[in-house]
Order: C-alpha cells, then sequence, then structure tokens
C-alpha cells in the first residue's frame, strides 16, 4: 500500500518529467498562459537563441493589463505608447509562434485568469502557470497553478517544463456554514488576516471545509486567487460535482468519450485519508464577518464592526509599518472603519470579475442610487461577462444606479492603462492588493467584496453590506 | 548568465518589512519591452518625489550607499507580484546580493535566474548585519558563495545555506533552458506517456 498523499503530491507526482538526486524536478506544464507585460523579453529570447515554442497547443495568450476599458479602445489614441507596444508585441508574438490568441477586438479577450477557465483550458490535475502571480486563481479546479517570472516564462515556452522543488503542504479549513452577507472575499481575506502575507510561504494551500464545499466556482476562484497574499505559491481545491458541472460543455473541455475518461481520473483527485500536512490552519465559517483591510498590506484586514489599529497593537518589524500605512492611508488610530468616507469604488479584477460577482453588486443597488460625488466603475473580468451580465439586464440596473460600466480588462487592480486613483483618492476595491500606490501614485485602497464594494457606493463610506440587506 | 562568486561591497540597510514589488519596481515602469535600463527606477517613489527629485533622506540616496552592491532587507522582502522587473531593476542598479528573513517564492526564484543571491537567515543573524550595514560606506562585508560565508567588515564570519543545484548555476552562470534541453528525451517520453494516459490534456 502506498501512504497516503495530499492533493498536491497527487497533481505533483503526475507531472515530474525528471528527477535529479537533490530532488530538483522537471515538472511538465499542461497549460502555459501568457500576457503582454511579462512575456515581451521571453519571446525576444526565444528568437536570439533560434528556438521554438515546445507545445504551441498547450499555450494561451491574451492582453489584459494595458489595455483601455473605454469604448472605442481600437482607437490606439487611447493607449500610451509604451501599453502599444507592449500590446502589439503580443499579437506578433502570438501569430510568429503559432498559439492560441484572443486579441483585444475578440469578445472572448479577458483578464488571463477569468478566460482561462471560462474557456474550459483550466481543468482539474493540471500544471498551470503564467507569469503573474494570480495564476493561483486556477488552484480553484484542482489543479497545480502558480506564478513564474518572465525567464520562467521562456523556460517553459521553449521546453514545456519547469524547474522546480516541491513545496510543503499546508491545509485551510473553513468549517460550517458562512453568515449572510459574507462571502468568499471575506473568507480569503480572513485567512490572511489569521496568517500574515508571509503565513503560507513555502507551501502549496489546499483548502477544504464544509464552507469551501459550499461556495460556486466563482467564489473558489475569489478564495485561491488570494493564496499568492498569503506567500503561498498555489491555492487548491479538490474539484468535485460543482467544478465538473462548471467545465462541461466549456469550448476546450473534453467531449464525448474523452470527458468520461477525463471525469473518472478527476474522480481520484482528493487528498487521502491520513495525509500530512506541514501545517494546519483552520477557521470556524460563522466566526467570518465581512471585512475590510485598513492598511497598505493584505494581511491588514479587520472586521467592518472594528477601529483603525495604532502601531503600538504591533510587535517588532510590524510597529513601523503600521505607523507608516496608517500615515499613508491617512487614518486615525481609534476611528471606526464605518466612518472612513471614500471617494471611489473599483469593482472588477481576476478576484471579482466574474458574473457571481456581477450579480451580488446588482443584489445591493438595484434600484437605487450611488451616493453623489462617487467615482464609480465597474470592469468586468472578461466579454462574456460583460455579455451575459447585459443579458441578465445587470448592465442596465448599474447603469441606472449611477456606475461606469467598462470593457473588460485588468483595469484599476493595478492601474496600468488610463484607470487610476489620484493622490490621496481613497477607493473601496474589489481587487487584491492595497500595497502603496497600487492603484495609483499615493492613492488609498481598501480591499472589499463585491457586496461590500457596492454598499460603500450607495454610502460613500465603508458599509457593513448587512444593514443594506 | 553573469556568474557569481564572491563579492566584496557596501551594504544598504531596509529594516522595512513586507517590501513588495511594486515598492522595488512601481508598474510605469513594467511597459517596457527589454530587460535592461531599470536601475534608475529601482525604488522609484520611495527614492523620487512627484518632480523626479530625489529624497535625500532615502538610503540609496544617501552618499555612502549610491554604491552598494549588497542589500540587507526586512522580513518578507519581494512580496507582490511575479514581475521579474524586480529583480532586473535590483540587478541594474547594481545590487548582487539580498539578505533578509524571508523572501517571497517567486521573487527568491527570480533572483537566481538574473545572477542575484538571495540569502535566507534567522533574525539574530540579519539584525546583527543590518547593524553592520547601518555603518556605512567603510563597513565593506564580504559575501562568498563557494564557502557559504558572509564577513562582516569586523570579520565576523556568518554562514548561509543555499540550494546545491541553485548555487552551482549561480557560481558557473548557467542558462536553465540550455540544461534543460539536454533533457529532450526525458520531456518527450513524458509527453507519449501522457498522450495515452491522459489525451484530453
Ligand atoms: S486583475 Fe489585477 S491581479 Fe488580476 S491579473 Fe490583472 S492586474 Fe493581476
Amino acid at each position: 500500500m502506498t501512504a497516503p498523499k495530499t492533493l498536491y503530491d497527487k497533481i505533483w507526482d503526475a507531472h515530474v518529467a525528471d528527477e535529479a538526486e537533490d530532488g530538483t524536478c522537471l515538472l511538465y506544464i499542461d497549460r502555459h498562459l501568457v500576457h503582454e507585460v511579462t512575456s515581451p523579453q521571453a519571446f525576444e529570447g526565444l528568437r536570439l537563441a533560434g528556438r521554438e515554442v515546445h507545445a504551441p497547443d498547450k499555450t494561451i495568450a491574451v492582453p489584459d493589463h494595458n489595455v483601455p476599458t473605454t469604448a472605442g479602445r481600437e482607437d490606439p489614441e487611447q493607449m500610451t505608447e509604451d501599453s502599444r507596444i507592449q500590446v502589439s508585441a503580443l499579437d506578433k508574438n502570438a501569430k510568429d509562434f503559432g498559439i492560441n490568441y484572443y486579441p483585444m477586438s475578440d469578445v472572448r479577450q479577458g483578464i488571463v485568469h477569468i478566460v482561462g477557465p471560462e474557456q474550459g483550458w483550466t481543468l482539474p490535475g493540471m500544471t498551470v502557470v503564467c507569469g503573474d502571480s494570480h495564476t493561483a486563481t486556477h488552484g480553484a479546479f484542482g489543479s497545480l497553478a502558480h506564478g513564474i517570472g518572465t525567464s520562467e516564462v521562456e523556460h517553459v515556452l521553449a521546453t514545456q517544463t519547469l524547474i522546480q522543488k516541491k513545496s510543503k503542504n499546508m491545509k485551510v479549513e473553513i468549517t460550517g456554514k458562512l453568515h449572510p452577507g459574507v462571502t468568499a472575499k471575506d473568507i480569503t481575506l480572513s485567512v490572511i488576516g489569521k496568517t500574515g502575507t508571509a503565513g503560507g510561504t513555502g507551501h502549496v494551500i489546499e483548502y477544504c471545509g464544509e464552507a469551501i464545499r459550499d461556495l460556486s466556482m466563482e467564489g473558489r476562484m475569489t478564495v485561491c486567487n488570494m493564496a499568492i497574499e498569503g506567500g503561498a505559491r498555489a491555492g487548491l481545491i479538490a474539484p468535485d460535482e460543482t467544478t465538473f458541472e462548471y467545465i462541461k460543455g466549456r469550448p476546450h473541455a473534453p467531449k464525448g468519450a474523452a470527458w468520461e475518461q477525463a471525469l473518472a481520473y478527476w474522480k481520484t483527485l482528493f487528498s487521502d485519508e491520513g495525509a500530512h500536512y506541514d501545517k494546519v490552519v483552520t477557521i470556524k465559517g460563522e466566526d467570518i464577518e465581512p471585512v475590510v483591510t485598513w492598511g497598505t498590506s493584505p494581511e491588514d484586514v479587520l472586521p467592518i464592526s472594528g477601529v483603525v489599529p495604532s502601531p503600538e497593537d504591533f510587535e517588532g518589524g510590524k510597529v513601523e509599518a503600521a505607523k507608516r500605512a496608517i500615515e499613508y492611508m491617512g487614518l486615525t488610530p481609534g476611528q471606526k472603519l464605518t466612518d472612513i468616507e471614500i471617494d471611489t469604488v473599483f469593482i472588477g479584477s481576476c478576484t471579482n470579475g466574474r458574473i457571481e460577482d456581477l450579480r451580488a453588486v446588482a443584489d445591493v443597488v438595484k434600484g437605487k442610487k450611488i451616493k453623489d460625488g462617487i467615482r464609480a466603475m465597474i470592469v468586468p473580468g472578461s466579454g462574456l461577462v460583460r455579455a451575459q451580465a447585459e443579458e441578465e439586464g445587470l448592465a442596465d440596473i448599474f447603469l441606472e444606479a449611477g456606475f461606469e460600466w467598462r470593457l473588460a480588462g485588468c483595469s484599476m487592480c493595478l492601474a496600468m492603462n488610463p484607470d487610476q486613483l489620484a493622490p490621496e483618492e481613497r477607493c473601496a476595491s474589489t481587487s487584491n492588493r492595497n500595497f502603496e500606490g497600487r492603484q495609483g501614485y499615493k492613492g488609498r485602497t481598501h480591499l472589499v467584496s463585491p457586496a461590500m464594494a457596492a454598499a460603500a457606493a450607495l454610502t460613500g463610506k465603508l458599509t457593513d453590506v448587512r444593514e443594506l440587506m | 548568465m553573469e556568474k557569481f562568486e564572491k563579492l566584496t561591497g557596501i551594504a544598504a540597510p531596509m529594516p522595512l518589512v513586507n517590501i513588495d514589488t511594486d515598492m522595488i519596481i512601481p508598474k510605469i515602469f513594467l511597459k517596457t519591452i527589454k530587460r535592461s535600463g531599470l536601475g534608475v527606477n529601482l525604488f522609484d517613489e520611495m527614492r523620487y518625489d512627484r518632480d523626479g527629485n530625489e529624497i535625500p533622506d532615502f538610503v540609496l540616496n544617501k552618499p555612502q550607499y549610491r554604491d552598494a552592491e549588497i542589500l540587507v532587507a526586512g522580513d518578507n522582502f519581494g512580496c507582490g507580484s511575479s514581475r521579474e522587473h524586480a529583480p532586473w531593476a535590483i540587478k541594474d542598479f547594481g545590487i548582487k546580493c539580498v539578505i533578509s528573513t524571508s523572501f517571497a517564492d517567486i521573487f527568491f526564484n527570480n533572483c537566481f535566474k538574473n545572477g542575484i543571491l538571495p540569502i535566507v537567515l534567522p533574525r539574530e543573524q540579519v539584525d546583527l548585519l543590518m547593524k553592520d550595514a547601518e555603518k556605512g560606506a567603510n563597513a565593506r562585508m564580504t559575501v562568498d558563495l563557494e564557502a557559504q560565508e558572509i564577513t562582516t567588515s569586523d570579520g565576523e564570519v556568518i554562514k548561509f545555506e543555499v540550494d546545491a543545484f541553485k548555487k552551482h548555476c549561480l557560481l558557473n552562470g548557467l542558462d536553465d533552458i540550455g540544461l534543460t534541453m539536454e533533457k529532450a528525451d526525458a520531456i518527450k517520453s513524458y509527453e507519449d506517456k501522457m498522450a495515452q494516459e491522459r489525451p484530453w490534456v
């Protein structure tokens, strides 16, 4: 009998193409996703060395970080020159190397981590990489998915493998049920609040427990998306009926006999009873409240009912960091979080730019108006999410409430395109990073769930969405 | 890739914890399609004011640290995005070694691909090196990769761990892709096996 294995162990073992004596492995990569920002130097490297893309059929590219999200974006005037150069470099590289491509003009274009699952490229038990740290998103399907640097992008393009050493196993269990108004985003932020941004370093996290099982695929993607913010290389959730249901019929999902064969394999993808984890964290679902971040690190998480902390509440190097964060964020220790007034609301990103997120926003804002003077923007994660939201009538609800309804892209998640915060502008954002300057020079970001962002748009302050329900 | 063998140089102290990749190289500088030239924008928002003037207090702007080749940093250095622009900028500035209690995974790997040596040490030793770095330009540290030793300006020796394969690549300036391509047969036979076992992939 073989020793019990975790889900991570199983996927890892199934992808080792070669193992050196010291445990360094060549891990075979099933899907390689590519975007315009972290790939030009990799393609340039291939050209210089006279190399080809090893498996173009397993390589999928889409521009997302730089693309404008306003109507008429085909007009090159809408982009800065260097953005234009990056997007057209991707156009050219995709064509020259013969890889799957969704150009800006394609309705299927969108954020790479939304497009992959949507098109059925991401499947359980796969290894998925992308030159982007939020590749962890795909772990929601029970695939081992993580971000890589540009040198590794080049390595995967050339060889379809990565040189890797195995990480440790970490289990994060969310037991029981969530209260109404508490979402996947609150789970993932609460976990980081508990473990810190380095809590998962060197580990692959498997999320499990009833509250995780109860989530839709959209919610599971939100949870795994932020595994990286907890320092983990990847986040994983074992596939189940919810997963199979989501995948079935997607353009690149297996069909017919291949589907049956795949399904039989996917059903073996779970952690065996008694498998070993190096670290275990358990949180009760009922203890999780809607949360917000107050500082400039995703670990600066508090329940919305809390108050801004003071630097003395912390220890070691965090005292200085908290002091800096409070000053940067323009807050006062002891201030109630619900008294913090905001200027802007951003709803979108690979964390919360899927259809379910938009439905959650529509539920809160339906028939209401956003507070006067608030800039509120909804950026769907893909052209198809946008189309579906229009079909379901959500777009009308947003427009009537006073939101801007944009085209798909990363937008103000990292503000590489024209969507940026001005200095000291304060934003309730459904994205994943509240770092200094992330959403614009000196911009101030509070991370929240889509429902909480919607509530903030209505009141103009950070707000407990449960009070509007 | 450039080799890393032994380095004696000025170490700059940056005790701030959680220095993320947006701080190391803000996203506006990611729009390049080249690997070089990012050094002037390393730590851009901490280093310059809005008008592009140097902020004199920032460590790398101080005369004694302008030529630093080693960085002693606070916990969890390099967290955030996967951008390899971060190590490119560090390298282009002239820093070849970063020392901290912990690094974010992707950043840590990216360093090795660019001839930078990231060293993880226990807190007491990082604190000691931080103090040494605070002495300024005359306090030169030596980092010897072959011997896996750091020697402080006072001659104190600290041992460090490094993955054997990564050490070998750094010492010899080896390019990963070339190494992997020598294993083309193993990759091919894995692919043949998978075409049978998991054809839908
Ligand atoms: S939406 Fe944000 S986090 Fe996601 S890929 Fe784009 S920039 Fe990165």
